[in-house]
């Protein structure tokens, strides 16, 4: 019994050495006045590390594989390169003014993929999907084919993040090319978590109170947290269901993540966080990102996106005139 | 020597029982309790009960802009005027763009973009709202006040967030929707500087606006573990006479449990603004 215990025991001392090899250096954080770990300050998520593993890839990429895989992603993406033609081009001059220069660094690790576990890097294997979600999935798509062919019948063929309804804001959390802030400021009893895109401010109360009733329904779900050691762990459920659209087209009645938000030193966090839908994938998935303190020169400022979302009447106006100019 | 000092004395008893009487009367018989760093709490889940969303000054109950649709649901309720004065300063020209705006409230065009926000209330196309009206829409907004210098204000309403930076000196670096806020704290009061605020905001349903100019303070004074005093200047040169002033309580929401739920209206809005250009016969 005591073997068992201590194999155990020596089996999870293993797991949580990190990939490097060095032992753990266990970080003490800084507490509010009220004695939470403090997770103030303005942090950034973002990284070229895929979330998924490419095919092929090993796990870990040498200092030299990643010096490399850096620099040519920077080559791919510079606005300075004139091939491709015209329009390609343009694209380019125009991501790379708006791009995230963090976002051209893969992870400190060096690791090829955001998911941890399963220990391959990939998204696990559907479960066989009722019609009815097949469907749904089905009629995304075409809508995603109208939209992507310049052809889209009206907004709702257009994506939540083109119509300005959420963007980077629903949990889970993964970088993306631009506006990778977080905010986070905390009160006793409450841990406000505010995403640079789109302006919403996730709040999420630690003081123990039960999760909206199943019948409330939002985009972002309903966020509950509680402090296991250093870490916050938040658990959110009751997302939308009507829109067909929720994280990677998993199901609302049984979608639940849980995101565990660690300070490791003073300017980074790790943010884990492992989804968990029976009725989507054949097993949970977990995937670890990097938080990194922002310049204390720099600031998180406002990002409208309705205000002035001029081209979801762009696309519209354009599909309707080659329609015409098709006939 | 001795009547003199009597009188001194009495003149001092006086004005201190003086001075004792007209700080009842000015300031809230109510001293919050402080946090570890010296000031009062303002976290939590406020609302105001005016109904100035509708109209800033004086307004009769109205009917909504279908009332052949909508029936009672879109008609909107009477109200007293929260601006000191009762009325707005307005220069003469501004007065006549808010009777413009006002009637042109429900109408919207956003088929040019150089047009985009030249018609409709801003609240009808689901636009974050500004600073004040964010403070007396009829949706519940909560305070996360941090340690760290920084105030989270969340907004129900289209989910729209400011942060309030504490002791700040950095001037606003671009307009936003919310503005840019600094903070700063005067006894017991949070007072806020917003600048920086999108000149396409109006500030209630009856078409008052304001420039890119406008320069609000605002001033929050808990008078009660449930109530708040809030208080606003606005000073616009392009557009008033001279500043004036707005002032209501605000409301602690006491429902146990009770937490901002979203208020995401983009899609309750998309079919008006994006409606007509749809693929003719697809609904």
């Amino acid at each position: 019994m005591k073997t068992a215990a201590l194999s155990a025991l020596a089996v999870a001392v293993l797991l949580s050495v990190p990939l490097g090899g060095q032992a753990p250096k266990r970080y003490n954080p800084p507490r509010t006045p009220w004695g939470d770990p403090d997770l103030q300050g303005v942090w950034n998520d973002a990284t070229s590390t895929p979330l998924q593993r490419p095919n092929g890839a090993k796990d870990v990429l040498t200092d030299e594989e990643a010096a490399d895989f850096q620099a040519s992603l920077a080559h791919d993406l510079t606005r300075d390169r004139r091939d491709g033609g015209n329009d390609v081009d343009v694209n380019r001059a125009y991501n790379d003014h708006w791009m995230d220069a963090r976002r051209l660094k893969i992870t400190a690790d060096h690791r090829t993929s955001l998911i941890v576990d399963p220990p391959d890097g990939r998204i696990p294997p559907l479960v066989p999907l009722s019609p009815e979600r097949q469907a749904a999935r089905a009629a995304r798509a075409a809508a995603n084919t109208r939209f992507n062919a310049g052809l889209p019948d009206d907004f709702t063929d257009m994506s939540l993040p083109v119509r300005c309804i959420i963007r980077t804001d629903s949990p889970p959390y993964l970088p993306t090319i631009y506006n990778n802030d977080f905010q986070i400021v905390q009160s006793p009893g409450v841990v406000a978590i505010a995403p640079e895109m789109i302006h919403s401010a996730r709040i999420v109360y630690t003081d123990g109170r039960p999760h909206l009733a199943r019948g409330l329904r939002q985009w972002l779900g309903d966020s509950r947290g509680r402090w296991d050691g250093p870490t916050l762990v938040v658990e959110t459920t009751n997302f939308r269901s009507d829109d067909g659209v929720i994280f990677q087209g998993a199901s609302s009645a049984t979608f639940k993540i849980t995101e565990r938000f660690t300070r490791v030193d003073a300017t980074s966090i790790n943010y884990e966080f492992t989804v968990e839908d029976p009725s989507t994938w054949t097993k949970p998935w977990t995937a670890l990102i990097p938080w990194n303190k922002i310049d204390p020169g720099e600031q998180m400022y406002e990002y409208g996106c309705h205000e002035d979302n001029f081209d979801i009447v762009h696309f519209l106006i354009g599909a309707r005139n080659r329609q015409k100019n098709a006939r | 020597m001795r009547v003199q000092r009597r009188l001194v004395l009495f003149s001092f008893a006086a004005a201190v029982l003086l001075g004792v009487a007209l700080a009842v009367a000015q300031t809230p018989a109510y001293r919050p309790p402080h946090r570890g760093d010296g000031h009062p709490d303002l976290s939590g889940i406020w609302q105001a009960f005016v109904t100035a969303n509708w109209d800033l000054q004086d307004h009769d109950a109205q009917p909504g802009l279908h009332p052949e649709l909508d029936g009672a649901y879109g008609a909107g309720p009477g109200g007293q005027s929260i601006v000191e004065g009762g009325e707005i300063p307005y220069q003469p020209w501004a007065l006549a763009k808010k009777n413009d705006n006002f009637a042109k409230r429900g109408t919207v065009d956003v088929s040019n973009d150089k047009t985009w926000h030249a018609l409709g209330d801003p609240e009808l196309k689901c636009y974050m709202p500004g600073v004040p009206r964010a403070t007396y829409m009829p949706y519940p907004f909560q305070i996360v006040q941090g340690s760290n210098n920084t105030i989270l204000m969340s907004y129900e309403f289209t989910s729209a967030t400011r942060i309030v930076r504490m002791n700040w000196t950095q001037e606003s670096p671009a307009d936003a929707w919310m503005g840019w806020s600094r903070g700063r704290w005067e006894g017991d009061t949070l007072v806020v500087d917003v600048t920086g605020l999108r000149e396409e905001t109006w500030l209630d349903r009856a078409g008052d606006f304001h420039s890119d100019k406008l320069h609000v303070i605002e001033r929050y004074t808990l008078t009660s573990p449930y109530h708040m005093q809030y208080e606003a200047t606005l000073d616009d040169p392009k557009v008033y006479t001279r500043p004036w002033k707005i002032s209501f309580p605000l409301y602690r929401r006491m429902e146990k449990n009770l937490q901002l739920l979203e208020f995401k209206c983009v899609p309750f809005t998309e079919e008006l603004l994006y409606g007509r250009f749809r693929k003719p016969g697809t609904k």
